[in-house]
């Protein structure tokens, strides 16, 4: 098995220490600021435990049955329509915050997904079916039929453009361009 | 066809691998989910709260431009971008500019950048948050045209 790459094995420990560097400077020349987000961070990380709990599962279930045949088939090259519709009702129905995703997509994509499927992807999360009575209620179901059909257009188009760009093969994370 | 067949049956030692896959994976997860929390409260914190209705009224083009800005370094549940939206529209900005605030606040990520570049690569994230910045303002147009076209406006 190849060495993982120190920057990628490292690279959120390093982008930590920065934030929490941040906040000692801040802590030392605005301190109420300091408090103030901390407890802002509090609240966040409060909500954001039940989640977290769900994630590892989700991790654990990706890992037991998405074998990389299946994720081949289904979001893979050979996927066909079926991949684009696959992969935009995930983005559809995928809660959460955005973080634990992109881990999931870029441990998919190891796996063989498509570039242009994880970009469809994180493009059809823009729509929340739970938000649709709020859109209606500030802006008419008119406005959220024909905002919904551009971003499930533009869900396809983006993937399509990604992948125009990149190729379908994912780039070697944590390897400097 | 069964997802798994074959020599990938379900076995204890299969099981237990893919635990230890996912809490390692979630291990080099943590750290950035932290800093990213981090940075956003304090972002919350420090930036001012209400964004200016003055900043519109600039013509359609310069309107949906600064509304897909705004929206690209806005963060938060998308729940905020249509009430702020809505708010908007209520003040007086242009559906054109609401929209590309409200799409880029679900399509683009800036403060999530470093994070998204961590885990699926630099070119990636900046193709995708680039052409999701472009699509905003497109959309934004698209979709005021069609509801004029229909005459649902």
């Amino acid at each position: 098995m190849a060495k993982e790459p120190d920057r990628k094995k490292y690279g959120g420990w390093i982008f930590f220490s920065l934030v929490l560097m941040v906040y000692v400077l801040l802590g030392i020349t605005h301190p109420e600021e300091a408090g103030i987000a901390l407890e802002f961070f509090s609240r966040v990380m409060l909500q954001m435990l039940p989640v977290l709990g769900l994630v590892i599962i989700l991790f654990f279930l990706v890992n037991l049955f998405l074998q990389p045949q299946w994720i081949r088939k289904n979001l893979g090259r050979a996927s066909g329509a079926r991949g684009w519709v696959v992969a935009i009702l995930g983005g559809i129905l995928s809660m959460g915050p955005i973080y634990p995703w992109y881990a999931m997509l870029g441990e998919m994509r190891s796996k063989g997904m498509r570039n242009a499927l994880v970009a469809a992807f994180l493009y059809s999360r823009s729509l929340k079916p739970p938000l649709i009575p709020l859109i209606i209620y500030y802006f008419g179901i008119h406005y959220m039929l024909v905002l919904y059909f551009y971003l499930i257009v533009f869900s396809v188009l983006s993937g399509m453009a990604i992948e125009w760009l990149l190729g379908s093969k994912p780039e070697v994370v944590g390897k400097k361009s | 066809m069964s997802i798994l067949s074959g020599e990938n049956r379900l076995t204890r030692q299969h099981i237990i691998a893919s635990a230890r896959k996912a809490i390692g994976t979630f291990i080099n997860l943590l750290p950035i989910i932290l800093g990213m929390v981090l940075l956003t409260s304090l972002v919350v914190t420090l930036l001012p709260e209400q964004i200016s209705a003055g900043l519109f009224g600039n013509g359609a083009l310069l309107d949906s431009l600064t509304g897909a800005g705004i929206g690209s370094i806005a963060m938060g549940h998308p729940l905020a971008s249509y009430l702020l939206g809505g708010e908007l529209l209520g003040s007086g900005v242009s559906l054109i500019a609401v929209t590309a605030i409200v799409v880029a606040w679900v399509t683009v990520g800036i403060v999530q950048l470093p994070a998204e570049a961590l885990m699926l690569g630099s070119r990636f994230a900046i193709y995708r948050n680039v052409m999701s910045f472009l699509a905003a303002v497109m959309i934004s147009f698209l979709t005021v045209s069609t509801l004029q076209l229909f005459e649902w406006l």
